[in-house]
Order: C-alpha cells, then sequence, then structure tokens
C-alpha cells in the first residue's frame, strides 16, 4: 500500500464525496478502535461502504486500516488490482477454497499480528440493497484464532440506496452508520456467531421505520 | 459592500452583535453552574455561528453566492427527506433527476427568468417526475411515490428558492409612491434588505411562539402534531412578528408601514404552518429530527420549516404589491 497515493485519494475524491454528496449520521463514534488489532464487522450493501468506513478514521489512524476483500473480484485485472492493493490498501483473501492451499485467512492472521485495524463484511457479498444477509462463519474462525482482538459491529444503512450492486449512478442520500460496543471471542463459533447476530440486530433495530 | 444599503450592512452587524451577546450568555451559564448539563445548548450556540458566518459571508459577496449558499441548502434539505421518506427501490434514478432540479431552478433565479422559475417545478418537473417514473415500468404505490417525490421538490427547492429570488427584485423609478432615492440610481438592489426581513422575522416568529406559548400557553392549538404548541403562543407570536416587522419594515426595506404590517402577518401564520406541517411529516414518518446535520438543531429542513411556507408567501405578497418592480 502507498499511504501517500491513499491519502491524497481520500482527501481528493473519498471525503468530499462522503462529506458533501452523501453526509453521514454517526452514532457513538467513540466506540471505533483507536489502535489494532481490532476488527470492525459491518453489513456490506455498497462499494461505498469500506469507503465509508474508512473516512471514519484520521488520515494518521487511516494507514492501519484495511478492508478485507474478495480476490476473485479485486484482483480481477492488473489495474483493479494495483488500485485496490497500493491505493485502497485491501488484504485480498480467496472466497473459493481449494484443498491445494494452506490457510485462506493467512493473510489476516498476519494483519492481525501486526497491530492493523481490518474493516470485514461476514456477508460476504453486497447482495440485495439494504437487504442483511445471514452472515457467514468465518468471521468467527478468525476470531477463535485471535481471542484477545476486539471485534466491533457496525451497522450502516443508506449507501445500498446511493450506490447498490450494479449501478454506476450515484444518488445521494444520507448514511446512517450505527455502531456498537465492542466484543471479543466468547469461547464457541455457535456462540459467537449468536452474539455477533444479535449485537447486529440491536444496532438494525435502533434505525427508524423501514424503508424499500 | 456596495451592494448592500447601509441599513443592511448594520442589520448583518445587529444580527452578529446578538450572536456575540447569547454567546457570551451560555459562557457565564456554562461557567456559573458547571454541573448542569449544557452540551445541546453549546452545539446549538456553535452551529449558529457556523449558520451565521457563512450567510453573512454569502451576503457580503453578493448576489451569485446568495445563489449558491441557498442552493446548497436546497440540496441539503432535499437528501434529508429522500433519506427519511419511504421511496420505492425502482424510485433511485427518479429522485436523481429531482436532484438536477436544483441546479436548475437556482439558474433560472440566476438569469432573471421569473416566468420559467415560477413554472419550472409546478409545470415541468411535475410532468417529467411521473414521466420518468412510467419507465420503470412499477405501477405498484405509484401516486404515493410520485406524490411524495413532488411534495419533496414544491419544498424543498421551489420554496426555498424563493428567499434567493429576492435578489432578483430592482426598484423601478416609475413607482412614484415610493420616494426612496437609494434604490432609484438602480445600483442598490432592494433584494438583500427583504431577504434578511423575511429570513430573521420567520426567526422570530418561531421564538415569539415559543416563548408566548412557555409563558401562557394552555390550550393546545395542534395537539395531535406538536403538543408544545399553544393558542396563546400562536397569537402572541403572530401579533409580536406583525409589531416587528412594522417597525423594521420600513427601515430595512422598500415597505411602508403597513404592508410591512401585514408582511408580518403572514410570516406569522404562514411560519406556524410550516413549522407544523414539517412537524407532521416527522410524526408519520416516525423520526424526532430530519437529520443530525446541524448539531443542536437537527437537520436542515428543522431549520428552515417555517421558511418553507414564508419564502413563497411573502415573495409573491412583496411582487404583488410593487409588481412593477422590476424583476
Amino acid at each position: 500500500m502507498n499511504p501517500f497515493l491513499r491519502a491524497l485519494f481520500f482527501w481528493i475524491v473519498v471525503r468530499p464525496i462522503v462529506l458533501i454528496v452523501l453526509g453521514l449520521n454517526v452514532r457513538r463514534r467513540e466506540l471505533l478502535p483507536k489502535s489494532g488489532p481490532a476488527i470492525i464487522v459491518a453489513n456490506h450493501n455498497s462499494h461505498l461502504d469500506a469507503l465509508v468506513l474508512m473516512t471514519l478514521f484520521s488520515t494518521r489512524q487511516m494507514n492501519k486500516v484495511h478492508p478485507v476483500a474478495a480476490a476473485d473480484y479485486f484482483l480481477k485485472n492488473k489495474y483493479l488490482a494495483w488500485f485496490s492493493t497500493k491505493v485502497l490498501g485491501i488484504i485480498p483473501i480467496n472466497r473459493v477454497i481449494s484443498k491445494t492451499q494452506e490457510n485462506p485467512l493467512q493473510p489476516i492472521d498476519d494483519a492481525l499480528a501486526k497491530d492493523q485495524i481490518l474493516i470485514l463484511f461476514p456477508e460476504g457479498s453486497r447482495g440485495d440493497p439494504e437487504h442483511l444477509d445471514q452472515f457467514k462463519t468465518g468471521i468467527a474462525r478468525i476470531a477463535q484464532h485471535h481471542t484477545e482482538v476486539d471485534i466491533v459491529p457496525v451497522f450502516m444503512h443508506g449507501l445500498g440506496k446511493a450506490l447498490p450492486r450494479g449501478e454506476a449512478l450515484l444518488v445521494p442520500f444520507f448514511c446512517d452508520i450505527f455502531i456498537g460496543p465492542t466484543f471479543r471471542w466468547t469461547g464457541s463459533r455457535v456462540s459467537f456467531m449468536e452474539k455477533l447476530t444479535e449485537e447486529m440486530q440491536k444496532l438494525v433495530d435502533e434505525k427508524p421505520k423501514s424503508d424499500w | 459592500m456596495g451592494h448592500l444599503t447601509n441599513e443592511v450592512r448594520w442589520a448583518l452587524e445587529a444580527i452578529l452583535g446578538l450572536l456575540i451577546v447569547a454567546s457570551i450568555i451560555v459562557f457565564v451559564l456554562c461557567r456559573l453552574q458547571p454541573e448542569k448539563d449544557r452540551t445541546e445548548l453549546v452545539q446549538r450556540m456553535k452551529t449558529w455561528w457556523i449558520i451565521i458566518l457563512s450567510f453573512g459571508g454569502a451576503f457580503l459577496l453578493g448576489k451569485t453566492a446568495v445563489l449558491l449558499y441557498f442552493a446548497f441548502v436546497s440540496f441539503l434539505g432535499m437528501k434529508e427527506y429522500f433519506s427519511l421518506i419511504p421511496a420505492r427501490r425502482a424510485d433511485r434514478r427518479v429522485l436523481f433527476w429531482a436532484y438536477l432540479a436544483i441546479p436548475i431552478q437556482y439558474y433560472w433565479v440566476y438569469s432573471n427568468w421569473y416566468g420559467m422559475f415560477i413554472v419550472f417545478i409546478p409545470v415541468y418537473m411535475f410532468m417529467l417526475i411521473p414521466s420518468r417514473m412510467i419507465m420503470t415500468g412499477v405501477t405498484e404505490r405509484f401516486l404515493h411515490s410520485v406524490g411524495m417525490v413532488h411534495w419533496g421538490l414544491m419544498t424543498t427547492v421551489f420554496s426555498l428558492s424563493h428567499i434567493a429570488a429576492l435578489m432578483n427584485l430592482k426598484w423601478n423609478p416609475q413607482v412614484i409612491d415610493l420616494p426612496e432615492a437609494r434604490f432609484a440610481t438602480g445600483v442598490i438592489s432592494p433584494g438583500p434588505g427583504l431577504l434578511i426581513f423575511l429570513v430573521a422575522l420567520t426567526q422570530m416568529n418561531d421564538v415569539a411562539q415559543y416563548v408566548w406559548g412557555k409563558t401562557l400557553g394552555h390550550r393546545k392549538i395542534a395537539p395531535h402534531v406538536s403538543p408544545g404548541k399553544t393558542v396563546a403562543g400562536f397569537l402572541g407570536g403572530v401579533v409580536t412578528t406583525a409589531l416587528l416587522a412594522s417597525l423594521i419594515g420600513p427601515w430595512l426595506t422598500i415597505l411602508h408601514w403597513k404592508y410591512a404590517l401585514g408582511a408580518g402577518l403572514i410570516i406569522g401564520v404562514g411560519g406556524f404552518f410550516g413549522d407544523l406541517s414539517i412537524s407532521a411529516l416527522k410524526r408519520d414518518l416516525g423520526v424526532k429530527d430530519t437529520s443530525s446535520m446541524l448539531p443542536g438543531h437537527g437537520g436542515v429542513m428543522d431549520r428552515v420549516d417555517s421558511l418553507t411556507f414564508t419564502a413563497p408567501l411573502f415573495f409573491h405578497y412583496v411582487y404583488y404589491l410593487y409588481h412593477n418592480l422590476y424583476f
């Protein structure tokens, strides 16, 4: 990752769009992790999700923040791969697990060992706009290997309207961001997934009347 | 600064002075009773500083800056509104067209094209929005959706653009019963004075209705919409606003005191209903504030709620009275 390019891209493109075109209503910003290692677990509806979450950090803090993203999508050609790894600073992982490969989550382990803050979308894909899909259990496996790592649940609402999957036209909408209390590995994968789902549901219930 | 009359400059300075005094009072209150939580009041004050400094700054820069300022207010208001309403998924791109109406509407103001300014949204957008919606092919909740989008356009763009349109009013020397020499040269527009008059009195009316309601209000005027509003608050507010208007009007604007009194009545009543209609909308949608854009105030639409009614009412009142004002 090139921190200079990333800062430049955020100051010239991302921050103005997020601040003026979109606009954020952040609830409990103080619950965001101030230092790593930590994992921000969020719902996923739009390409904007990771970018918006990154703008919640100062340029300095942001150097530690990396979205975990699908290698098959973000590394599909060399230009996108350059942009994703050098400017966005993603941690690419393989969604399709092959038997020959050792540990598909190795890059995540490495980043956490270096005190980084990861952004993870356990739904696995953006899915239908403004619809929360069932979480995949990879997150529980990560937490199990990193029992001392803070898990921060975040629910975002509005970005799936602004730029949903399959659309290239950005329409301005406010984005609500609800940040939940930090928790850690709970002892078992089942209880961890229950805890995560429960914390996320609390955040979902906070938003006013549903639309779409 | 040459485009502003002395009175307008004094009015801006008076507003700034008021803000400084209020800030000192808040500061002293916080010092005297540090145990009391006044976070919201302090936030409110800080936001006022941003609102008034940006508003005043736009004013000093001139007409174009004022237009851009209100175009931005319209954009923020529309964004809040579209983020709140239960629009259909299919309408995403329709809403994009509604956003495009903002630069276009303010361009009509900028170019002084009164005819287009007045019909663009009520006629052309009124047809364009349903036409674009038809193309999505979704008829379910069509009426519901087309109504919501049009109401949003009327409120956040059409109504609010009337504030900026006041800047276009020019003095017509043929009007003989208003011997206002300072406007007769055509160098100084009566617009800025009228604009400050409208915005300041709408704000004072909100305050007056609140204060009267608190001091001697018992009978609720609209218990289901806004439980805080009382009959005494409403009447006291309207009378106070009308009196203030008749005092300030002849000094700050081209309005004769009788007409200024009428303007005050219109602002008092219009402001009341404008405020309540946004309250009703929030109740319907189940939210307390339209957003949290302005800390201590809520959203932009919470701040300009009364203006959505008073701006077009006041504009057309002035336009009717002095319709040979050049536009």
